[in-house]
């Protein structure tokens, strides 16, 4: 029932998703592989986040590895790109799972420490080695549209109907995942970590299962963003893209899969306007191309203040009680224990 | 040899730096079980403060004490104004308060005073130093750093261990209700707390980065690597901070000598995951770990 409803609505979205493409032009496509690409990795994101209760600030390191897996595979081994997306998926998966295992051992504060030392240091690998990875200048990704469409048909609408075609069987697996019985053993761990395991789940296992889930969903972010940029750079991969992935998930609603949308489309397309209004108003290149940067730390601080359900927080209030609560609510983290007995002692 | 003897010496530098960073979030923590993930966005912004002030005056000792100066405003009014607000949620809102906070700071910097990379005068000359006719591969400025950090230190310290307001301050971190029960202004204590961990930022701005060039991610890797020496010497301890920091820095310095200067971030984070595999609760802290 539930599988069927969310097949319906990503043919829904699917069909939609064609008649936009056509319908837009050449740069709306181009920014839908792009809304895809964050799409995949804000959901992901998400689930970690807003269900399992693990906070990573740097996912934009698995997106990375999802970028440089799809750009050498392509480059070395010249796989059609579905195969390499599923490949990049793979290893994404494999350096969350191990990234996963210490995380496991983390909570609150330490693991945001060690994810972001993750953002900060990954990146730099690509210069340490840059025989392989090809330095600052990244690897390039070559992607040309498939011969049964024919010569005519643009680049920019493959790139787009490939992007949100992972991008809709990625959140349809997740919608599903989110309501089977892992998702709930997950809230259930996030609600309270040691009821959980006396009702007999094996913590740390299902914490990283999350982290293998969200950075799977970021290797295929990663591998998106790379075909849609046509290369893996380190440039693409800073700190900053970490916390605006951050930022879509919290203003869409941490945990809910919709929200991860709203907040990459407001990622996608609401910075550019900012930088064009603000040039407009005799800011430099430069100086424009930080207002956006600000404007997500202002997000973060006030949606966490004043609305932390976020958006679709906000949609689900505006549709009334009786709309299901299909996600998390995210009243359970406000009124959460303390995690720690470091937490403990100063209240005690 | 003389290479080791460079390698060490230049660590302890900048060790002593990465102490400052871990110093001010120790102190933070303590009082408010928060990590300040803002605190290199706010040394960064200090720094370009004190940058305008030694350009318009050509003194480098005002920009020094304005940096000092704005760390200490800065971290009174965000405690003030944002963090207070959080404070009594879930751990998860503070750590992407903090964050929103860093990310802001960053990209109001880079609207103010744009992108680019500027040069950073250091407080004295670094030219080598030489014992006799051995080179040490330091300069006066590391000594300074090191010096002023020590300094720092110390008299953090003696107020902790000596003063009135300090004795309010362990109360506070110790048990907050009690202490407010006790007649302990527990929110001026938390205040002075942060105005201090923000003045102990924008030193360590103001130390590294002649090294780094100011820019608006200049303290970064700065301030994760400072980051985890806090988690090193156990977050609780502020002489497990500076220790920490040494450790980190000595051994990073080994590391970007002898292996390659990129390698040193993903050595710090190595070092920061066997920390916390090993020891979570570092190397000097002595409350009890994390039970489930």
């Amino acid at each position: 029932m539930t599988l069927a409803r969310h097949l319906g609505a990503a043919v829904l979205a699917a069909v939609l998703i064609g008649i936009l493409s056509v319908k837009l032009g050449q740069f709306r496509e181009y920014q839908m592989a792009e809304v895809a690409a964050y799409v995949v990795a804000a959901a992901g994101l998400t689930v970690l986040i807003g269900l399992s209760g693990q906070i990573s600030i740097g996912h934009g390191a698995f997106m990375a590895i999802g970028a440089y897996a799809t750009a050498l595979l392509v480059l070395h081994l010249g796989w059609p790109i579905e195969l390499v997306f599923v490949a990049s998926v793979v290893i994404s998966a494999v350096a969350g799972g191990i990234f996963g295992i210490a995380a496991a051992r983390l909570r609150g504060p330490y693991l945001a420490g060690a994810t972001l030392l993750l953002a900060v240091a990954l990146p730099t690998v690509a210069n340490a080695y840059q025989g392989v990875f090809g330095g600052d200048q990244g690897e390039p990704v070559s992607v040309t549209t498939p011969g049964f469409l024919g010569t005519s048909f643009p680049l920019t609408r493959w790139q787009a109907w490939l992007g949100c075609a992972f991008a809709l069987v990625t959140l349809v697996l997740l919608a599903n995942l989110v309501h089977s019985r892992v998702g709930r053993s997950w809230r259930a761990l996030r609600d309270d970590e040691v009821a959980a395991s006396l009702a007999g789940l094996n913590v740390a296992r299902l914490q990283i299962l999350a982290f293998i889930v969200s950075s799977a969903c970021a290797g295929l972010g990663g591998a998106i963003l790379a075909m849609w940029a046509l290369s893996a750079s380190p440039g693409d991969f800073t700190l900053t893209l970490s916390i605006a992935l951050l930022t879509a998930a919290v203003l869409g609603g941490l945990g809910s899969l919709l929200g991860a949308i709203w907040g990459s489309l407001v990622l996608v397309l609401v910075p550019s306007y900012l930088s064009n209004l603000a040039s407009s108003h005799g800011l430099s290149s430069g100086a424009s191309a930080s207002v956006p940067i600000a404007a997500y730390g202002i997000v973060l601080i006030i949606v966490m203040l004043v609305f932390p359900a976020g958006i679709q927080g906000g949609i689900r209030r505006l549709l009334g009680p009786a709309a299901p609560a299909a996600a998390a609510p995210l009243s359970a983290l406000r009124r959460r224990a303390p995690a720690s007995t470091h937490q403990e002692e100063g209240t005690t | 040899m003389q290479e080791f003897v460079e390698f060490t010496l230049g660590g302890v530098s900048t060790g002593m730096i990465y102490a400052a960073i871990a110093l001010s979030l120790v102190l933070i923590w303590r009082g408010t079980r928060i990590l300040n993930y803002s605190q290199g966005g706010m040394a960064m912004f200090t720094a370009y403060i004190a940058l305008i002030v030694i350009n318009h005056t050509g003194n480098y000792w005002l920009g020094f004490a304005v940096a000092l100066a704005s760390g200490l405003v800065l971290g009174a009014v965000l405690e003030r104004t944002v963090i207070r607000q959080v404070a009594s949620k879930a751990p998860m809102n503070a750590v992407i308060v903090t964050i929103g906070l860093l990310i802001f700071l960053e990209g109001l910097a880079g609207i103010i005073y744009g992108g680019s990379f500027r040069s950073f005068p250091p407080a004295f000359s670094i030219g080598g130093l030489s014992l006799g006719s051995i080179a040490l591969g330091i300069t006066r400025n590391d000594l300074f750093t090191a010096a002023a950090v020590l300094a720092a230190a110390i008299v953090l310290g003696l107020v902790f261990r000596f003063t009135s307001v300090g004795l309010r301050m362990r109360a506070t971190a110790f048990n907050s209700s009690v202490a407010r029960l006790l007649g302990v202004r527990v929110g001026r204590v938390l205040t002075l707390g942060w105005a201090l961990a923000g003045l102990l930022g924008a030193l360590a701005g103001m130390l590294v980065t002649p090294t780094t060039f100011l820019y608006p991610n200049s303290m970064d890797a700065i301030f994760v690597l400072g980051f985890t020496a806090a988690v090193i010497g156990g977050l609780e301890s502020p002489v497990g901070a500076v220790v920490g920091g040494l450790i980190l820095g000595v051994v990073l310095s080994y590391v970007g000598g002898y292996l390659g200067s990129q390698l040193v971030d993903i050595f710090g984070l190595a070092a920061l995951v066997v920390v916390l595999m090993v020891r979570p609760s570092g190397l000097f802290s002595t409350t009890a770990t994390r039970q489930v």
